[in-house]
């Protein structure tokens, strides 16, 4: 695969404050990738220095081989669809898409001939002459990315673009904008916060937090083999535990001893150990390899989301068998449920469920969005 | 239902009419009224019975001028003179645009603390009274005044403007560019920063955003500074008297010149033409600026 853009020791900060801490990241041509962090991770920053908004303090943006540090954005061929969409308002549907087709001089017929086309790609045929003010957000969304693509970039940077629409259309976005770019042919580099967004959309999820790329990998690899602690949670739900990696394929956490699929740690070596909620089995407690007691049990529709207290650790497993509240169960962990990490400055700071409420969980993503 | 949402929004309005009483009240004694005298003036002689004359008056009373080479040509006085206005008015006019589309443009994207103090400079002459300003250009354009001094400390021939309409232009941009700043400051710094970024994105240099972004979105404050600059410039009279030194009359000063004399009945004609035309220029740059301001704005 060919190498499109390489972001080489990157560092960035603003007014002293560093926004981005020694990055490397290489992005190949045609694929769809995605910077995910919270929000001040550094990954709009990210995307600003690839399209020219920004320069690097210190560093190097390579476009195909070539240093771009001082080029500036309308010499890049690179085009954004910025947050708010940033259509023009005195330009109607048509004269937004054609915007840059006509600032390079193209013919009248060839411009009419590929705004037509970028608008059918787009599903807006009819709406040429409309005022883009009079749009819906999903309309609007969609009158951007066709701006974006008109002029054939070959990257097209996506600023968090369906923060802005709710949840049914930002689904039906996800799938309409996978498909834009496997018809075009065109890498795409998105930037969000939502996980689930970038599992679902992305070949390759960047994930980041406080200026740092923590992993670089596919969405599975990224789920199943999480490099820390920070990426464990951040990714899904995960139950971290303290344990100890006795010998290749043994570890030991709460009191007891699991075979497992991770070897090269070393021996009696202290590590972090990632169970996903979906990877426990509930069996009788007589013949659990760890007991607890069922602290609260959440309808979620396709599973029940159940909290288990085991010896002051508390577990979060979904299943689809229903357990009651206060009920006694067992705990059973297959080899290839349990995850290795080695111990990371973020160690501690995640993965116990005892404070858990979903509640707080959305109410702090809320606050997340509106710092943006 | 239907209905009961209409009556609804008809309630609503009343309830805005009555607030807007207060207004109304001022708008109608202190807009509408004295334009109805000005009318009524213009349109009656001495004993306040209908007449067209006065209006007439303006467009063929007659007067002398005595060329360059002696001879002498009949000329329409106060059609000249209102040209003579119109012409100054709109050099002056567009200096002002020049000069403050930039200087709005860099305050508006100056970091607030440098917009306060820049906003306060553009303020602070406007807090000094009109004459003195006036006064103060006389004292600085005078053929002993202080540019004079000035060149002939640097061993540099004098110049000779008071008396001039250079002078009265420089009188005119000097007290009107506060009015052409402030209407465009305000437009830009509400202007979206993304849409500047966005057009850079899609291949714009920087005078391609100025021509293709920055402009159209700021031609609303465009034309609220135009008008605020152009009519006052129009209908000035005192900034020609002192700096023109009495030899560049306006139609301002012809104005005053038949209120002093007591002709308030022409005096109210001038005005009334005047206006008139005024709103007809204005009706023309809107309809012209309108065709790109289309959507949105």
């Amino acid at each position: 695969m060919k190498k499109i853009i390489e972001l080489k020791n990157i560092t960035k900060s603003f007014d002293g404050e560093p926004v981005l801490q020694n990055v490397n990241l290489d992005i190949y041509d045609n694929e769809f990738i995605t910077l995910l962090g919270p929000s001040g991770c550094g990954k709009t920053t990210m995307l600003r220095l690839i399209g020219g908004f920004e320069t690097p303090d210190e560093g190097d943006v390579i476009f195909l081989g070539k240093r771009i540090n001082d080029v500036p954005p309308y010499q890049r061929n690179v085009n954004t669809v910025f947050q708010k969409y940033a259509l023009f308002p005195h330009l109607n549907v048509f004269e937004n898409v054609a915007f840059p087709l006509r600032e390079k001089k193209v013919p009248k017929a060839e411009i009419e001939a590929k705004v037509t086309e970028m608008l059918s790609l787009v599903a807006l045929k009819g709406f040429e002459h409309r005022s883009v003010t009079r749009l819906s957000g999903g309309q609007q969304q969609r009158v951007a990315i066709a701006r974006a693509l008109v002029a054939h970039p070959q990257v097209l940077l996506l600023d968090e673009p369906l923060g802005a629409l709710d949840l049914k259309l930002r689904k039906d976005m996800q799938v309409e904008l996978k498909k834009i770019q496997k018809q075009t042919g065109i890498t795409f580099v998105f930037v969000t916060h939502d996980q689930e967004e970038a599992l679902s959309m992305s070949d390759t999820v960047v994930v980041m937090s406080e200026g740092k790329i923590h992993q670089i990998g596919t969405p599975i690899d990224i789920y199943n083999e999480p490099v820390n602690a920070f990426v464990a949670d951040f990714i899904g739900e995960s139950n971290i535990l303290d344990g100890v990696m006795l010998e290749d394929y043994k570890v030991s956490f709460s009191g007891q001893t699991f075979q497992c699929l991770d070897k090269d740690f070393g021996k009696n070596v202290p590590v972090d150990v990632v169970v996903r909620p979906e990877d426990v089995d509930i069996v009788p407690v007589e013949k659990g390899q760890l007991t607890g007691v069922v602290t609260s049990v959440t309808f979620m529709g396709v599973h029940y989301e159940i909290i288990v207290d085991v010896g002051g650790f508390k577990w979060m497993i979904q299943t689809t068998d229903f357990v009651d509240v206060d009920e006694h169960i067992g705990i059973e962990l297959e080899p290839d449920a349990i995850h290795i990490m080695k111990k990371s400055e973020y160690s501690d700071l995640y993965g116990d469920y005892s404070s858990f409420s979903n509640e707080l969980d959305e109410l702090s993503e809320v606050s997340e969005e509106d710092e943006e | 239902m239907k209905t009961s949402v209409t009556r609804d929004r008809r309630r609503v309005l009343r309830a805005d009419h009555l607030s807007l009483a207060p207004y109304t009240v001022w708008a109608v004694l202190f807009v509408l009224v004295p334009l109805v005298f000005v009318a009524y003036y213009a349109f009656t002689d001495n004993n306040f019975q209908f007449t067209l004359e006065n209006i007439q008056r303006f467009f063929v009373s007659t007067s002398s001028v005595i060329q360059d080479d002696g001879s002498t040509q009949e000329v329409r006085t106060y059609l000249l003179i209102f040209w003579r206005s119109l012409k100054l008015a709109v050099i002056s006019t567009v200096i002002c645009l020049v000069l403050a589309y930039p200087l709005a443009y860099i305050m508006a994207r100056a970091k607030p603390r440098t917009q306060k103090i820049f906003l306060t400079i553009v303020m602070i002459p406007m807090w000094m009274n009109f004459l003195i300003r006036t006064y103060a250009w006389m004292t600085i354009l005078q053929d002993t005044g202080i540019l004079n001094n000035f060149l002939s400390l640097l061993h540099l021939p004098n110049v000779h403007i008071i008396g001039t309409e250079t002078a009265v232009v420089i009188g005119m941009v000097y007290d009107y560019i506060p009015y052409m700043i402030l209407p465009l400051y305000s437009i830009m710094a509400k202007m979206d920063t993304r849409l500047i970024e966005a057009a850079r994105d899609l291949g714009c240099n920087s005078l391609g955003v100025l021509r293709r972004v920055i402009w159209p979105l700021s031609l609303p404050g465009v034309i609220s500074g135009i008008t605020m600059v152009l009519i006052p410039s129009v209908s000035t009279f005192y900034i020609s008297q002192k700096l023109g030194d009495g030899k560049i009359m306006l139609i301002g000063d012809v104005i005053e010149g038949q209120y002093v004399a007591n002709n308030l009945h022409f005096a109210a004609a001038i005005a009334f033409v005047l206006m008139i035309l005024l709103l007809v220029c204005m009706a023309i740059m809107r309809k012209l600026a309108g065709r790109h301001v289309e959507g949105g704005l």
